[in-house]
């Protein structure tokens, strides 16, 4: 599966796409830790949640479960909720 | 950052001398600045982590080459760099500090950031504590690779209501500071909360007691409720490990084990200067010999220098007099602010004590504080410095 990666993460992948195996957002997830290694801290917390200024979309749309099932020709973003002045 | 080693920011080359080192952890990086023997010239090496939330910056006093950076951004979660060659190369832990995961429907703890760093017993290489915030206890037993939850006091239900909620801590989110470990017996610790009190162990963190007693607390709550406690900063005297030093929200103390009772000092300061302030620094031969850095404690809480004229003040008896240190400072219209880990003493005789404001500037003095110069200005937002020798 295509993943496409933020900025701030860049410094794990080395690459804005990357490519991800699973069947749920869990283990995207999980697979994007095995090939690069952190980054699944950085993005989902110790209780399993999604980070608060993270956020996942799959073809466009905004998911927040780590359960959510995907597709093999699902697009999966991975990007952050900038803020801040 | 990757945990493969990684090139760091910085293009530094500088080699192992001259031995002084600053390390500056800042809210938008770190920087490491290297001073000549005389301690009047510092060279900048940095940023590394640019962007980087950076709370504490630690050189292992027992190998002088490990340096553990505690790293947050805005965004991204809490972990924690290593580098084995003076910020040459980074890399990440492979398990930062975290709390255990917790079964739904109940809602476990997430660390937001790591604050603090402390080295264990030297008879304990590799070794590390962590505290976070919110408040937890961490422990590395690999140099800082891996971290696991350390000690009763992140689940146990006394201390979980000490600590408070997370609203009840201080603006950047409740935190456990000043780790503390005996130089005499590695089984005895001490570490704070903000807010929680003060405890010690005897028994290498197995069982924990309040160390409170004779320490205030806002006016019109109950010194009883350890929630209501506000160590800012704990220091053990390097050469008398039974006293201790607090910067507290309510005032100075010092503590002479074996008692239990902390003596307010800070009574003998100008009562137009007031004791309080975050930073507490003591003196690495001398345990009669402490300095702190008042602020504004008044009213709203402004978290300034008082009257607009910085200051630090130093002892030479305990606390029993109180000196005012402020050749070279603003004589007037300057703001300062200083956090609890950002004012740090080295061990040259004579000492060499340093601090770093929240508006970026680094000041030192080689002299305890006689004389202060500016080492940099323009910096971003400095959370930690620390003084350390290279190996």
């Amino acid at each position: 599966m295509k993943v496409l990666i933020a900025s701030p993460l860049r410094s794990y992948t080395n690459a804005a796409e990357v490519e991800a195996d699973g069947s749920t957002l869990g283990e995207i997830f999980a697979d994007l830790d095995r090939r690069f290694a952190g980054i699944r801290f950085r993005m989902v917390d110790e209780q399993g949640q999604i980070r608060r200024h993270m956020r996942v979309f799959v073809n466009t749309k905004q998911i927040w479960d780590l359960g959510h099932k995907l597709a093999p020709d699902d697009e999966l973003c991975i990007v952050q909720a900038l803020s801040g002045g | 950052m990757p945990r493969k080693k990684a090139k760091a920011q910085s293009k530094s080359k500088h080699a192992a001398k001259p031995r002084n080192l600053l390390l500056v952890a800042t809210r938008k990086g770190a920087w490491l600045f290297r001073g000549d023997g005389a301690r009047r010239e510092w060279r900048a090496d940095g940023p590394h982590f640019l962007g980087h939330v950076i709370h504490h910056l630690m050189l292992d006093p027992r190998d002088r080459k490990t340096l553990l950076a505690a790293a947050s951004t805005g965004h991204l979660g809490p972990t924690i760099f290593r580098s084995t060659d003076f910020g040459r190369s980074w890399s990440e832990a492979e398990r930062p500090p975290a709390f255990p995961k917790v079964a739904a429907p109940d809602k476990g703890r997430t660390v937001k950031h790591t604050f603090w760093l402390t080295p264990a017993h030297a008879e304990e290489p590799d070794v590390w504590y962590a505290g976070t915030s919110p408040q937890g206890l961490f422990r590395s037993q690999d140099g800082g690779r891996s971290w696991a939850p350390f000690s009763i006091i992140n689940d146990d239900p006394r201390y979980r209501a000490w600590m408070g909620s997370e609203q009840d801590g201080t603006p950047d989110g409740p935190k456990l500071h000043s780790i503390l470990v005996d130089p005499r017996d590695p089984a005895h610790l001490y570490f704070a909360m903000s807010s929680g009190g003060v405890h010690e162990s005897r028994d290498h963190g197995k069982s924990w007691t309040p160390l409170v007693e004779g320490l205030e607390v806002v006016a019109g709550f109950d010194a009883a409720n350890l929630t209501f406690h506000d160590p800012h900063c704990v220091r053990l005297c390097p050469s008398n490990p039974d006293r201790l030093y607090q910067q507290n929200h309510c005032g100075i103390y010092r503590l002479d084990r074996p008692s239990k009772v902390w003596q307010r000092i800070g009574k003998a300061m100008p009562a137009a200067v007031g004791d309080i302030g975050f930073p507490m620094v003591v003196h690495p031969r001398n345990d009669k010999v402490a300095w702190v850095l008042p602020m504004d404690g008044g009213t709203v809480w402004p978290r300034t220098s008082v009257k607009r004229r910085p200051c630090v003040y130093g002892t030479g008896n305990g606390g029993k007099t109180w000196k005012r240190l402020d050749s070279g400072f603003p004589k007037d219209q300057a703001w300062w602010t200083v956090k609890r880990q950002a004012m740090s003493a080295d061990r040259a005789d004579p000492v060499g004590l340093y601090f770093g404001t929240t508006s970026g500037e680094l000041w030192g003095s080689a002299s305890e504080g006689r004389q202060w110069r500016p080492i940099a200005s323009h910096l971003p937002e400095i959370y930690a410095v620390e003084a350390a020798e290279m190996g």
